[in-house]
């Protein structure tokens, strides 16, 4: 499960990591989820919280930080960050873009998405662009196979795509704008592109019209 | 087709509000305090006739599995929701999350309550950042309305409902590696027994349960366990989310009655097979891990347990992959194959060494660049790796190869003869 934690610009590693005051009280919260003497279940949402402090990717100091925030032996927490592939153990690009490629979405052309984002970018799959803005790699699903071919960049999940629309979405992002998450193709979420063929009365009642 | 008014999941696409309000018009919450009031073993009962088989691919009957947690307990008890949904394909939990979290928080108190669990963790696979979003804002006006926590809908009963965050692990869909994973570990399957009901989270008796298990319980209990067996088949009642992917005209998300032919459910809600019916080549009519099934078995079969495992594949998740005749079918399988790969734990030998070995071997088949013998050999690694792991992922691994083999190995001999044909020719004319 380590193929895709090589990736990223080259980042000088951090000397030190805390929570700031606002992660500090999430992460209190956090673990009075759990039984006491249990703390230990809030790493993952803790080395989530670490993560995203740090710009989407996790510095060695701030997993022996969160080890040591829940008195865990740091090699432990070290176990964690490098088992799930949501943990970036280098850094990656400001826009984290992960083109799922498994067979639901290899059917209906995550080929092309992957190539135009290889292509609009100019990088590689697993390259990071020179300016640090965009990071591309291939995941395996992410479990939105009927709006597929799909990709999420960052927490979003960009769906129903074609080499021109993955190039849009794209190109809002290098600009800065924020592209409509969700199905580019004008569908509604996981309905069929043609309309619902159920549901028909609260799809009236929304505006939707059904099909036949 | 099944009726509007038999349909559970009446905010599939999230026409309505997702939330307390919506929810309560669409009837969730109503009358929870008096199917409290009915008790454990009568809920089990009632939850046992109904006939609902676990909805997260093994197809166990819930009632039963329900029945085995211990009915008195010292201490902590715990419903975990398996709502970890990776199996390629497969994406309906998605939508109970997003669009009608309340009927699965309402589940999760009325099975809470039915296992003598005193709280529940639901695990959410961490890239569902939204969809976990929803979840807790429906946990917290459910909390603010005194509907779970202390005194839940007035019934005298504690639960709690939390949520967890998984990190991109699809082998923690598997329970025991999901509890591995809550308690802050890393996500690899334990060994059996002791089985959850004995021993799961935290040491404690642990029920583990998929999203859509649980966000019916509530509804069947509402309408009665009869009219629940009275939807689909003899042991396969009720409905189902299917979730209809690839080579369709409209892909969609769609409930229907379990037993539909599978033919009715794409022409009905998919606008058909791309190119028409006859351009089909096959499905795979569970998720990823299930054997694929040729055209001429798809043309009649019927979308349920018994059915599809009478024809050697299985329902799993109800997650239809379908394939027209432009497929290259060897790659579509060669493409799990590498899922698998990429998924294994690494904890089991078998399953770490032959994912990666049946990889290799697909990629070559895709090409041709093998001797026919090799197949039978493929074949036989699925046998030794089948059943010889701590978990089903090993399994999940070796079913779509030996489904290939089994329907299409004429296709993969012929690229092995096209590729050496090739391979000589070129070496002839290099002679010459």
């Amino acid at each position: 499960m380590s193929a895709a934690h090589s990736h990223g610009p080259a980042v000088a590693e951090p000397t030190s990591f805390e929570f700031s005051a606002e992660n500090l009280e999430h992460a209190k919260r956090i673990i009075a989820k759990y039984p006491e003497g249990r703390q230990q279940s809030a790493v993952m949402p803790l080395l989530d919280l670490a993560q995203r402090q740090c710009g989407g990717w996790l510095p060695k100091v701030a997993i022996d930080y969160v080890a040591h925030f829940l008195s865990m032996a740091p090699i432990r927490a070290l176990e964690v960050a490098s088992f799930y592939t949501m943990y970036n153990l280098k850094p990656v690009g400001k826009h984290f873009v992960q083109v799922c490629t498994t067979t639901p979405c290899w059917l209906r052309g995550s080929d092309e998405v992957l190539h135009a984002c290889e292509k609009k970018l100019g990088i590689k799959a697993g390259q990071t662009t020179p300016d640090g803005q965009f990071t591309v790699i291939e995941v395996e699903c992410l479990g939105a196979c009927v709006n597929a071919p799909m990709m999420q960049i960052g927490d979003d999940f960009y769906e129903d795509l074609t080499a021109e629309t993955t190039e849009k979405v794209l190109d809002a992002l290098a600009r800065g704008e924020k592209p409509t998450v969700g199905p580019q193709n004008g569908r509604i979420r996981s309905c069929p592109a043609g309309g619902p063929t159920t549901l028909t009365q609260s799809a009236l009642a929304a505006g939707v019209k059904p099909q036949n | 087709m099944l009726r509007d008014e038999d349909r559970i999941f009446t905010n599939l696409y999230g026409f309505e509000s997702p939330f307390l309000d919506g929810a309560k018009v669409r009837g969730d919450w109503s009358g929870t305090k008096e199917i409290l009031d009915l008790g454990r073993e009568k809920i089990i009962e009632l939850v046992k006739e109904s006939g609902l088989r676990g909805r997260g691919g093994a197809g166990f009957s819930t009632g039963m599995k329900w029945s085995f947690m211990p009915k008195t307990s010292n201490g902590p008890v715990y419903l975990v929701v398996n709502a970890d949904e990776g199996e390629p394909g497969t994406c309906k939990d998605r939508e109970i999350m997003r669009h009608d979290p309340h009927k699965l928080i309402e589940g999760c108190l009325i099975a809470g309550f039915a296992i003598g669990a005193t709280a529940t963790y639901i695990y959410i696979r961490g890239e569902f950042y939204y969809e976990a979003a929803n979840v807790q804002r429906a946990i917290d006006e459910a909390y603010a309305s005194g509907l779970i926590g202390k005194n839940a809908c007035g019934s005298g009963y504690d639960h709690d409902v939390y949520l967890h965050l998984g990190a991109g692990a699809y082998i923690c869909g598997e329970e025991t590696a999901l509890i591995e994973s809550i308690e802050g570990k890393k996500g690899q399957p334990r060994n059996k027994p002791p089985f959850p009901a004995m021993a799961g989270l935290y040491s404690r008796p642990t029920t583990v349960n998929n999203v859509e298990s649980i966000a019916v319980v509530p509804t069947i209990l509402r309408r009665g366990a009869s009219w629940f067996a009275g939807l689909g088949r003899p042991k396969n009642s009720g409905t189902k989310l299917f979730c209809i992917s690839g080579h369709v005209n409209q892909p969609a998300t769609v409930e229907e009655e379990m037993g539909i032919p599978l033919k009715e459910l794409i022409e009905k809600h998919c606008g058909g097979v791309r190119g028409g019916w006859d351009n089909l080549l096959a499905i795979i009519p569970g998720g990823s891990s299930v054997p694929l099934l040729p055209k001429e078995i798809c043309d009649t079969v019927l979308m349920d347990f018994d059915s599809l495992r009478e024809v050697r594949s299985g329902l799993g998740t109800a997650a239809v992959i379908v394939m027209d005749k432009s497929t290259d079918i060897v790659r579509a399988i060669a493409r799990l194959s590498k899922f698998y790969m990429h998924e294994s734990c690494g904890q089991c030998t078998p399953c770490r060494e032959g994912t990666g070995w049946m990889w290799r071997v697909m990629e070559r088949l895709v090409k041709g660049n093998a001797r026919v013998e090799e197949i039978d050999m493929l074949l036989d690694v699925t046998k030794q790796v089948e059943g010889h792991t701590i978990c089903a992922l090993g399994d999940a691994a070796a079913w779509p190869i030996q489904g290939l083999m089994r329907h299409f190995r004429p296709e993969v001999e012929r690229r092995i003869l096209e590729y050496r044909t090739h391979a000589e020719r070129g070496a002839r004319v290099a002679a010459e």
